[in-house]
């Protein structure tokens, strides 16, 4: 995973409540093996009309916004479906920090896999940071992991909070499954204490039946 | 020892290691895994030189993509074929057990799961699918994850976890006649919004969920996460435990009643704490219908579709509004003045077998309307399949001129050939109206079965409580 510590880019707002990670990557998109390659598909049914033709409404096609890094969004952002997908689109896009009210938990945890950084504030701050977006072309931020900061050039500095847990996971682009791994001995232990497994009572018709 | 919650008691059985300034590293008994999350996980495992911990805990399972018919065929679609290819690869090369798509056990992950009695109360479960939730219907700590923490799981059978925050969910009274366990989840989601559970672990309670059967349990369990809550539980009791019984996974004789003596123990202590509640007056529900683009946007079957301006909040307004013009409705409209174009009777929140019971009990010598362009009965695994046609339910579906499937996810997530064309609209047993989840320009409408089979009779939505049919589930 690719650490985050400080990023400085243009911010994007997405306008709407519940954006579910269904809009963020179409279930179409779902069926290849790799993680990488979803940037084109990112918000795919907004984005592009009938013919794959960009749909000009749509934020990441205003001319303004091309180059955004910084995804300003509303209350429960990527709610809904577990794919991971979500991240990996909005990753291979270039976002690299997403800034909301809310998001949904397990789009919460998959953003930190990934080292997606984000970053939840109050409504009246979103709201200002919507308003200083609008009315600001190519307004920019900074987010400074290390400072729990987001900061823009006309003096606005705000604090966000995150848990110390998930912020050394990002600041040192962990490898969290690694780290479980030396914890070996304590998992065999539990094991052998507390596990009888899945011991099977009567046939079942499986393909691949390793132990029948 | 201060009361402890269902959750608490859960998750402190499965601590592996827990200290201050750390996520807990939590085991996992269940895993299950299906083609359309898991190939990145086995490549990232594989990249790194590292094994299946516990294979032996893993299952598997083909149901996203798997076409409900002409099973014999070559699958066309190369990226689903890719999928499976790499599943049926990866399950045998770490020795996994996989239900293909030709085993007499396929079904929906969800589904099977149970059925085959791998979910056992006071386990804890977790699937790369936000409807691992359901599991939670037998006092299982069940929950979604991504590819990555799939990942995790198949290398170190653990979890890195934060606790969660507790809500209890009281059902008050009993559920009337023709209201179903979907209304009753659909009920709390539009009192509580997409949202309203974020952070918590739900746990279910009350007169009207100690009624329930299993298989509706899992129908409210199911739905949890669309009201933001990754898990929901319900404590097990003599239900649950008849359930179990027999099933393949399940211990027998002297083993299953110590199960059950342990089982007993996994209930909330009186006096538990938790850090929200909720009351629902059960006796008050009705059918529930959705009418906009998140499972929070329900209303009852008697009702109308909203006027935006009628919302508070500036940003519900704007949702609402946009939600209207994306389902081509008007504010005002009755809800059972809506027209439909197809059916759906199927998904991991309702195509058991009493699902299909009852909807059969509905179109029971009668006919879909000729308004319809399709009508659709997908069961959610090949042995409900196998006992609804035990009972002839196929032949009631398809002289009521539906169409009987093979069992998968289908038109639910629309990945197979099961997909709704742009602008049509459907009735659905499913979990999600989001825009263009049952294919793009997709507008669903999510109902209970019965409703379900009442609206592809009639055409367009109706209070099924009106028909004088006998719908208890």
């Amino acid at each position: 995973m690719e650490p985050f510590s400080k990023h400085t880019g243009l911010v994007v707002p997405l306008d709407r409540v519940n954006v579910d990670t269904d809009q963020v990557i179409p279930k179409q998109f779902l069926k290849f093996l790799t993680r990488h390659g979803y940037g084109n598909f990112l918000f795919n049914d907004w984005r592009y009309q009938a013919g794959n033709v960009p749909n000009p409404d749509f934020v990441l096609n205003v001319p303004r916004y091309q180059g955004g890094s910084i995804l300003l969004a509303r209350a429960n952002f990527g709610c809904g479906s577990s794919r991971e997908h979500a991240a990996w689109a909005l990753l291979d896009y270039g976002f690299r920090a997403l800034i909301a009210p809310s998001f949904g938990d397990i789009f919460f945890s998959n953003s930190l896999k990934n080292g997606l950084l984000l970053i939840t504030l109050p409504e009246a701050q979103i709201d200002e940071l919507f308003r200083r977006t609008e009315s600001t072309v190519g307004y920019q931020l900074t987010a400074d992991l290390q400072k729990q900061s987001l900061a823009d050039s006309q003096g606005l500095n705000l604090h966000f909070d995150i848990e110390d847990v998930r912020k050394q996971v990002l600041l040192e682009g962990l490898d969290d499954i690694g780290m479980t791994l030396k914890h070996d001995r304590d998992i065999a232990t539990y094991e052998k204490n507390h596990h009888p497994g899945a011991p099977l009572y009567a046939p079942v018709d499986s393909q691949s039946s390793p132990g029948d | 020892m201060p009361p402890r919650t269902l959750y608490e008691k859960i998750w402190e059985s499965h601590v592996v290691r827990e200290h201050h300034g750390e996520s807990a590293l939590l085991y996992i008994d269940r895993h299950l895994i299906h083609e359309v999350t898991s190939p990145q996980a086995f490549s990232g495992l594989e990249a790194a030189g590292r094994k299946v911990r516990r294979p032996d805990l893993t299952f598997a399972v083909m149901d996203h993509s798997v076409p409900t018919r002409n099973r014999d065929l070559p699958i066309v679609d190369t990226d689903a074929r890719l999928q499976f290819e790499a599943l049926a690869r990866n399950c045998q090369r770490h020795g996994i057990r996989l239900f293909d798509m030709f085993s007499r056990n396929q079904g929906i992950v969800h589904i099977i799961g149970p059925e085959l009695g791998l979910t056992q109360p006071g386990l804890t479960l977790v699937c790369g699918d936000s409807h691992t939730s359901t599991h939670g219907a037998f006092g299982v700590l069940a929950f979604g994850i991504g590819t990555s923490e799939v990942e995790h799981v198949l290398a170190t059978q653990c979890l890195l976890q934060e606790r969660s925050k507790t809500m209890r969910v009281n059902y008050h009274g009993k559920r009337p006649s023709g209201v179903s366990s979907k209304d009753l989840i659909l009920a709390l989601i539009g009192k509580i919004g997409t949202s309203g559970g974020t952070g918590h672990v739900i746990e279910y309670a009350g007169e009207a969920i100690r009624g329930l059967s299993m298989e509706a349990r899992m129908t409210v369990c199911n739905m949890t996460i669309e009201g933001g809550a990754r898990a929901g539980m319900i404590a097990p009791d003599d239900t649950t435990f008849a359930y179990l019984e027999g099933r393949a996974f399940s211990p027998r004789g002297k083993e299953f009643q110590e199960s059950v003596m342990r089982w007993k123990a996994l209930v909330s202590d009186p006096g538990a704490l938790f850090d929200a509640t909720v009351d629902l007056d059960a006796t008050q529900i009705a059918p529930q219908v959705t009418w906009g683009t998140n499972p929070g946007m329900v209303t009852s079957v008697t009702g109308r579709v909203p006027d935006p301006s009628s919302f508070a909040d500036p940003d519900q307004q704007k949702a609402a509004t946009r939600a209207l013009e994306y389902m081509a409705l008007k504010p005002g409209q009755a809800m059972v003045d809506i027209p439909l174009d197809r059916v759906f009777i199927g998904s991991c929140t309702n195509a058991r077998l009493e699902d299909l019971r009852a909807a059969a009990r509905v179109v029971r010598g009668k006919h879909v309307a000729r308004s319809l362009k399709e009508a659709l009965v997908v069961p959610g695994s090949r042995v409900v399949k196998a006992k609804a046609e035990q009972e002839g339910l196929d032949r009631v579906f398809l002289d009521a001129g539906f169409e009987w499937r093979d069992a998968g996810c289908s038109m639910c997530i629309a990945m197979n050939e099961d997909v709704l064309l742009p602008g049509e609209r459907s009735a659905s047993t499913s979990n999600r109206n989001f825009e263009g989840r049952q294919g793009k320009g997709s507008r669903t409408h999510l109902v209970s079965p019965i409703m379900a089979a009442a609206a592809a009779i009639a055409g367009h939505f109706v209070d099924v409580r009106d028909l004088g049919v006998d719908v208890t589930e």
